[in-house]
């Protein structure tokens, strides 16, 4: 597979071997796919959010200052992985490894908050199974918190190779790629913050 | 090639992901400030706060995930811009009818 590989040194390390450049093309269109799994659920929950008669309403268990700190921190891991990117193109992959290590502890940090949001909303009877505007709110949130676990777990391997082999074609692009979905995490949540959290508070 | 020339500026300051970041946490806080504290209706808020975060949606995309970069430019930005189209139709669609339903 790496056999049409030419080096084009004029190019970030990501961009130089065919490979990487289908591949970064490749995860664009994932990522595209990715945007129309969260609108169904997106759509679940604001065609459902309307119509239930009993269980507590998100205006009434939500604690949206805390919500905002979930927030800033998630927007802060996208700017962090932003600048592990940076320092990866400047071929500095001491300072690439420690964003990105910032990355993913701000990660994990809105992953706990959420974690610990969501057994307060259970302690508050907002539960899977109260009624419809919940189960769909679980169904996004969890997705999207699903994959930022997915994410932690993908960068702590990458950081691995990365430091094991180097920066080349290949581990840049592995990098690279991943950075994208960090960013993809944020983009999502922008959404999920808007429409369930900041509008169901108004009102 | 432009797109190259573009990719070479690594040596600089961070500049697109700093005003990138500032300008997120400034629209965070313009949507909450609209949402929580103006008294305007549900529906207006709703607009206003879905403009913001299609805007901040755009920072992500333009200042952090550089989606016109590389050679595949334009094909990376054609693949977001349908599918922000397909995630319109679905959200907006599905809200159309099933509020239309009863």
């Amino acid at each position: 597979m790496e056999n049409t590989n030419k080096l084009n040194t004029n190019v970030p390390l990501e961009y130089q071997t065919e490979t990487g450049k289908l591949n970064i093309l490749g995860f664009w269109i994932f990522l595209g796919a990715e945007v129309a799994l969260f609108s169904t659920l997106y759509a679940a929950y604001f065609a459902l959010k309307d119509g239930v008669m009993e269980g507590p309403l998100p205006i009434d268990v939500f604690d949206f200052n805390y919500t905002i700190i979930m927030t800033i921190v998630l927007l802060t891991s996208s700017f962090t992985s932003g600048l592990a990117i940076h320092e990866m193109r400047r071929n500095n992959i001491k300072a690439m490894v420690v964003w990105l290590i910032i990355t993913l502890l701000f990660g994990a940090g809105f992953l706990y908050m959420e974690i610990a949001e969501f057994i307060h909303l259970v302690h508050s009877g907002a539960t899977l199974g109260t009624n419809a505007l919940w189960s769909s709110f679980y169904l996004l949130t969890g997705t999207h918190g699903v994959h930022v676990a997915i994410g932690i777990v993908w960068i702590t391997l990458i950081i691995f190779q990365a430091l094991k082999r180097g920066l080349t074609p290949d581990t840049a692009k592995k990098v690279f790629v991943s950075s994208l979905y960090w960013h993809f995490l944020d983009f999502v949540w922008i959404f999920v913050f808007t429409g369930v959290y900041l509008l169901g508070m108004v009102k | 090639m432009e797109t190259e020339n573009k990719n070479v500026q690594a040596n600089r300051f961070p500049w697109s992901q700093v005003i990138g970041f500032l300008l997120s946490i400034v629209l965070t806080f313009a949507a909450v400030w609209v949402g929580k504290i103006t008294d305007l209706s549900y529906s207006q808020i709703a607009i206003i706060v879905f403009a913001i975060a299609f805007i901040q949606a755009a920072v992500q995309l333009f200042m952090f995930m550089h989606v016109t970069e590389g050679e595949q430019g334009k094909w990376q930005l054609g693949k977001m811009f349908s599918a922000a189209f397909f995630a319109i139709v679905i959200v907006a669609g599905s809200v159309w009818v099933m509020n239309s339903m009863h």
